[in-house]
């Protein structure tokens, strides 16, 4: 049942990847996007990795591709304009593309590894321990630095993203809860005796 | 060998099968609680034409929306149109499939059963962002654009705050989250006293969440009308008021295993101990029910710079530092790592 | 030694900026806009006191995280150097930086967080250390190079080094991907064990696109195109740590990864190395004789000077490192002092870029002409000046190991190059005045100074900078 439901996952992740990039419709494209990732979450599932599967999901399709359908939605993009240099570049760019891919094919079908490198690359599962501790045990132990490392990466990014597009506008005028709150009676309201016909 | 794998996957379609007939059965008399708990707050009667006391009213309306001719704008994008309402529904009771009403009844019982609920509900927005654009209309889109925005800000603390019951809980799985909180001290012993503050933000995200009033931004009628929804009728219609309810389910199930003992009894003693775990874990799902529709009816809707300022400025620092917090008493204590 | 105290001994500098930046960032926050000069004089006090660290510190050799960072001679020789350059940056960047309306808090916590980048690659010795230090490092770098975002160039100059910084990232990740596919370990030591006799085709292509991505980062010909848009278009600061910082880190981790992981196939990458070298070599000197933007002419000036400290690591010995140690050295200085001048042009408050803008400098300000004249015939190479020894060492080293045409090559590419150089010269000597500079900030006349007299004096006591070269060469092998 296991194969069935990979290639299952692997033709549609494959189809939906191709979709991506024949469509002409840009959010189409980041839907499309979107099933691809949820099956290749359903691929590593069926590896057993279902921590990395549900991350994933919960961050690429739940966060970060919904800002990317947010972005294609709001940016009005001429596709039209963009599709004209196309087929003037596209002798060229399917020449390097044949290219390069001929040669990876030359290397994926001379594939061969170092003696010993299949059970250097394995790691042995602890039993008893679920994919997920398992994963815990070791990001904050022995990969110390780069968890470190990735954090520093994101900050930076975020103060990127501050540096890039924040601005300042004067005049501005935003809600001051502190303000509001501290508002008594006293000192916002005046009362004025008014004599009749005479206004205020 | 054949048949055994064929007999699991059978049994595993009645399960979803019973489960979804169930779910949706009981999501008709939610729906009923809430419109007769809004009646009552504003003193009217609510439903009460359709069966005694109005008790058949949502199969009534069900029937009406399925009856009537779903009307597709001419300038929508049909595909999208059409799949996201069947998103929406889909999505909402997927999440069914991991929670466990009693001990050990879960359709699927996965070891990351939390993280597969918040991924869950994390795709929950498609529904309402493909809605929003693909009717190709103003209103809809804007709807959209708010929507997105509220339930990624919410996540984020309700990601945090389920860290915190998973520190507690030393396990991803909801099951082994239900049986942590199992102690001799009943009712005391769930996580809702040991993690109130985080209990509280979670209901309140939950609100966020599923687009409840107060924080029904999404639909603000005064403002756009019905948001997302003003396109659809008929049948989509119907899917989305369905996927939205079940989403509210969902949270109330979620707030029951997280911190309030799942299947547990109350008091550990004879005449709650012998009463089946489901029906404790229903009445504590109606329980939080009660909530979401008490809160519907008496709490005016947030401003929406008010809704990101609460979720962003008020709810991310307390519940990181929450995280901290527990964290560091669970190392401190000497119960961390106990898995 | 327990981990906490190794940690203390030999990831001290990391910590200390790690932590450090962390604390300018909340002081920025604190602070709001009124935070850019202290936050810029903290960032630089930490610069110095991770320099003091390294200084002071241990001089003996260890592998720390499981084999993910290593200290040695080596890795603390290029440390010290690169904090010197971000050090000198954030020195050089203040005045320019408030004049120009960008005295953001964020430049100098930018800066800091490239650095500890910088750090973490140098001292990188698996894969995933290397791929983690040189984001680190590249990200801040194109946010700085956009830090300008109301200028359209500036902007283009981030966007262009993003996007084909991206680029070179995933191709090096996917080199990254094929070694550890053939080798099943992302050690540099795994990979050179399990690489036995005539490698297959996978561990070439592996290495080729591993050396690719880092060429980019280094600006190295044919993969320099993004290099003279940039050093143009972002704000001259920012250029001068482009040219200097970053460059110390990605010559240093290529010098470490051929060393440490291909050992066994020194043919194979010395064949990509001296293509590197030749191209950047010459693209270096030809093309910059056209360019009449003094930051254009770095940028190309750069490039082949790139070209130059290949030279020393084609070599593929002990002595080769060595040359690329001095040059690294050597070439810090010039380029800093050359930046230090490029920021003083500045005319009635504005600045200015153009060759031409430096003509007649020797009447108006004849200190400053001849510094810069110095540092022109520096960077061109001419004896006794410290830029050629730089070439000596390397250059020597190609010749020992038989590398005569390569030599050769770097030769007349170093003739052709002094042709640009000299005519700066001739221009500031020769040419009618143009109008004068304003008087320039103190720290940018004292790194024109110091970094002159550096120059000068190498010849008499080179030493303590030799010394040091050798030991960290010598740690590699």
């Amino acid at each position: 049942m296991a194969v069935a439901f990979f290639y299952l996952f692997s033709a549609v992740l494959i189809a939906s990847a191709f979709a991506v990039i024949v469509s002409r419709n840009p959010v189409h494209s980041v839907l499309y996007l979107i099933l691809a990732f949820v099956n290749g979450a359903g691929l590593f599932l069926l590896a057993g990795a279902e921590f990395l599967a549900m991350i994933l999901v919960v961050v690429y399709v739940g966060a970060v591709a919904v800002l990317f359908l947010f972005v294609v939605m709001m940016l009005d993009v001429d596709f039209a304009e963009l599709r004209q240099g196309f087929s003037k570049h596209l002798p060229v760019g399917a020449a390097v593309g044949a290219v390069v891919l001929g040669e990876l094919g030359l290397v994926a079908l001379g594939w061969q590894s170092a003696p010993g490198a299949k059970e250097a690359a394995a790691a042995p599962i602890v039993a008893g321990v679920s994919n997920t501790a398992a994963l815990g045990q070791v990001l904050y132990t022995k990969y110390f630095l780069f968890f470190q490392a990735s954090a520093l990466v994101l900050l930076t990014a975020m103060i990127g993203a501050i540096v890039l597009t924040l601005h300042h506008r004067p005049g501005v005028k935003r809600q001051k809860i502190e303000e509001q709150n501290a508002r008594t009676r006293d000192n916002v309201i005046e009362i004025k005796k008014v004599p009749s016909r005479a206004g205020v | 060998m054949i048949d055994g794998w064929l007999l699991n996957l059978l049994l595993i379609i009645v399960k979803s099968v019973v489960l979804t007939v169930v779910l949706l059965v009981y999501l008709a008399y939610a729906i009923y609680i809430d419109r007769k708990v809004w009646a009552a707050v504003q003193l009217r009667r609510g439903p009460n034409v359709v069966g005694p006391w109005g008790l058949l009213q949502s199969f009534a309306d069900m029937l009406k929306f399925v009856l009537k001719e779903p009307v597709i704008p001419d300038t929508a994008n049909k595909g999208v149109f059409l799949l996201a309402p069947f998103v929406t529904a889909m999505l909402a009771v997927a999440a069914w499939a991991v929670i466990p009403v009693n001990d050990g009844w879960a359709v699927a019982d996965l070891n990351v059963g939390i993280l597969y609920i918040f991924a869950i509900s994390s795709l929950g927005v498609y529904g309402i962002i493909m809605g929003g654009w693909a009717s190709n209309s103003k209103y809809p889109f804007l709807s959209a654009l708010r929507s997105a925005a509220q339930m990624v800000s919410y996540e984020v603390s309700i990601g945090f705050v389920i860290i915190t019951v998973l520190l507690c809980a030393g396990s991803l799985n909801l099951t082994e989250i239900v049986r942590a909180q199992d102690s001799q001290y009943g009712i005391l012993g769930w996580y809702w006293l040991r993690l109130l503050p985080m209990f509280i933000i979670f209901f309140i995200s939950a609100l966020a969440e599923t687009n409840r009033p107060p924080f029904d931004l999404v639909e603000a009628e005064s403002e756009l009308v019905a948001g997302f929804m003003i396109e659809y009728s008929a049948t989509p219609y119907m899917l989305f008021m369905l996927g939205e309810y079940v989403a509210i389910l969902t949270m109330c199930a979620l707030l029951t295993i997280l911190f309030f003992g799942g299947w547990l009894p109350p008091v550990n003693i004879a005449p709650f101990t012998l009463i089946p775990g489901v029906i404790w874990f229903v009445l504590k799902v109606t329980f939080f029910f009660f909530f979401f529709a008490m809160v519907k009816a008496f709490v005016p809707r947030y401003r929406y710079d008010q809704l990101m300022r609460l979720g962003w400025k008020v709810f991310l620092p307390i519940s990181l530092v929450m995280v901290i917090v527990v964290a560091g008493i669970l190392q401190f204590a000497g119960s961390a790592g106990a898995n | 030694m327990s981990f906490s105290t190794a940690l203390a001994h030999h990831f001290l500098p990391e910590t200390i900026l790690a932590l450090g930046v962390l604390a300018l960032i909340l002081i920025g926050a604190w602070r709001g806009t009124r935070a850019f000069g202290l936050v810029n004089e903290l960032a630089a006090g930490l610069l110095g006191l991770a320099i003091l660290a390294l200084f002071f510190g241990q001089t003996s050799e260890a592998s720390l995280f499981e084999g993910a960072f290593v200290d040695d001679a080596f890795a603390r020789f290029v440390k010290v150097l690169t904090l010197v350059g971000s050090l000198v940056t954030v020195l050089m960047s203040r005045d320019y930086l408030q004049r120009a309306k960008l005295g953001n808090f964020e430049f100098p916590v930018l800066v800091v967080l490239s650095t500890i980048g910088m750090l973490l690659l140098v001292s990188a010795d698996n894969l995933i250390a290397l791929y983690l230090g040189i984001e680190l490092m590249s990200l801040a770098l194109y946010v700085a190079a956009a830090f300008d975002r109301d200028d359209a160039r500036a902007s283009e100059a981030g966007l262009k080094y993003f996007v084909l910084g991206a680029l070179s990232s995933g191709m090096l990740l996917y080199g990254a991907s094929l070694l550890y596919g053939f080798s099943g370990t992302i050690s540099f030591d795994g990979i050179a064990k399990a690489i036995t006799g005539a490698p297959p085709l996978g561990v070439i292509f592996g290495l080729v696109f591993v050396l690719a991505g880092l060429a980019f980062k280094m600006s190295a010909a044919p993969f320099h195109m993004w290099t003279p848009d940039v050093y143009e278009g972002a704000p001259t600061p920012v250029t001068a740590f482009f040219a200097s910082a970053p460059k110390m880190a990605a010559v240093a981790i290529t010098t470490r990864i051929v060393f440490t992981a291909f050992p066994g196939i020194v043919g194979q990458w010395q064949q990509i190395v001296i293509f590197l070298a030749i191209a950047s070599m010459l693209l270096g000197s030809f093309a910059a004789i056209g360019q009449t933007s003094i930051k254009r002419l770095m940028a190309y000036s750069s490039i082949g000077h790139m070209g130059f400290a290949l030279v020393g690591l084609a070599a593929g010995n002990e002595a080769g490192v060595r040359g690329v140690a001095i040059y690294l050295a050597i070439y810090l200085v010039m380029t800093l002092g050359a930046f230090a001048a490029i920021l003083q042009m500045r005319v009635e408050g504005r600045p200015v870029e153009k060759i031409s803008d430096l003509s007649g400098l020797s009447r108006n300000n004849g200190t400053a002409a001849f510094f810069l004249a110095m540092l022109m015939f520096s960077l061109a190479g001419v004896p006794p000046l410290a830029g050629f020894f730089a070439k000596y060492y390397v250059l020597l080293a190609a010749v020992d190991a038989g590398l005569y045409p390569l030599a050769i090559i770097g030769v007349l590419a170093s003739a052709i190059s002094a042709f640009y150089y000299l005519r700066v010269v001739k221009v500031i000597y020769f040419d009618e005045p143009a109008p004068a500079f304003d008087q320039s900030p103190l720290s940018l006349r004292a790194v024109l100074a110091v970094s002159t007299v550096f120059l000068l004096g190498f010849w008499l006591y080179p030493a303590p900078v030799v010394e040091a070269a050798t030991a960290a060469a010598k740690s590699l092998f």
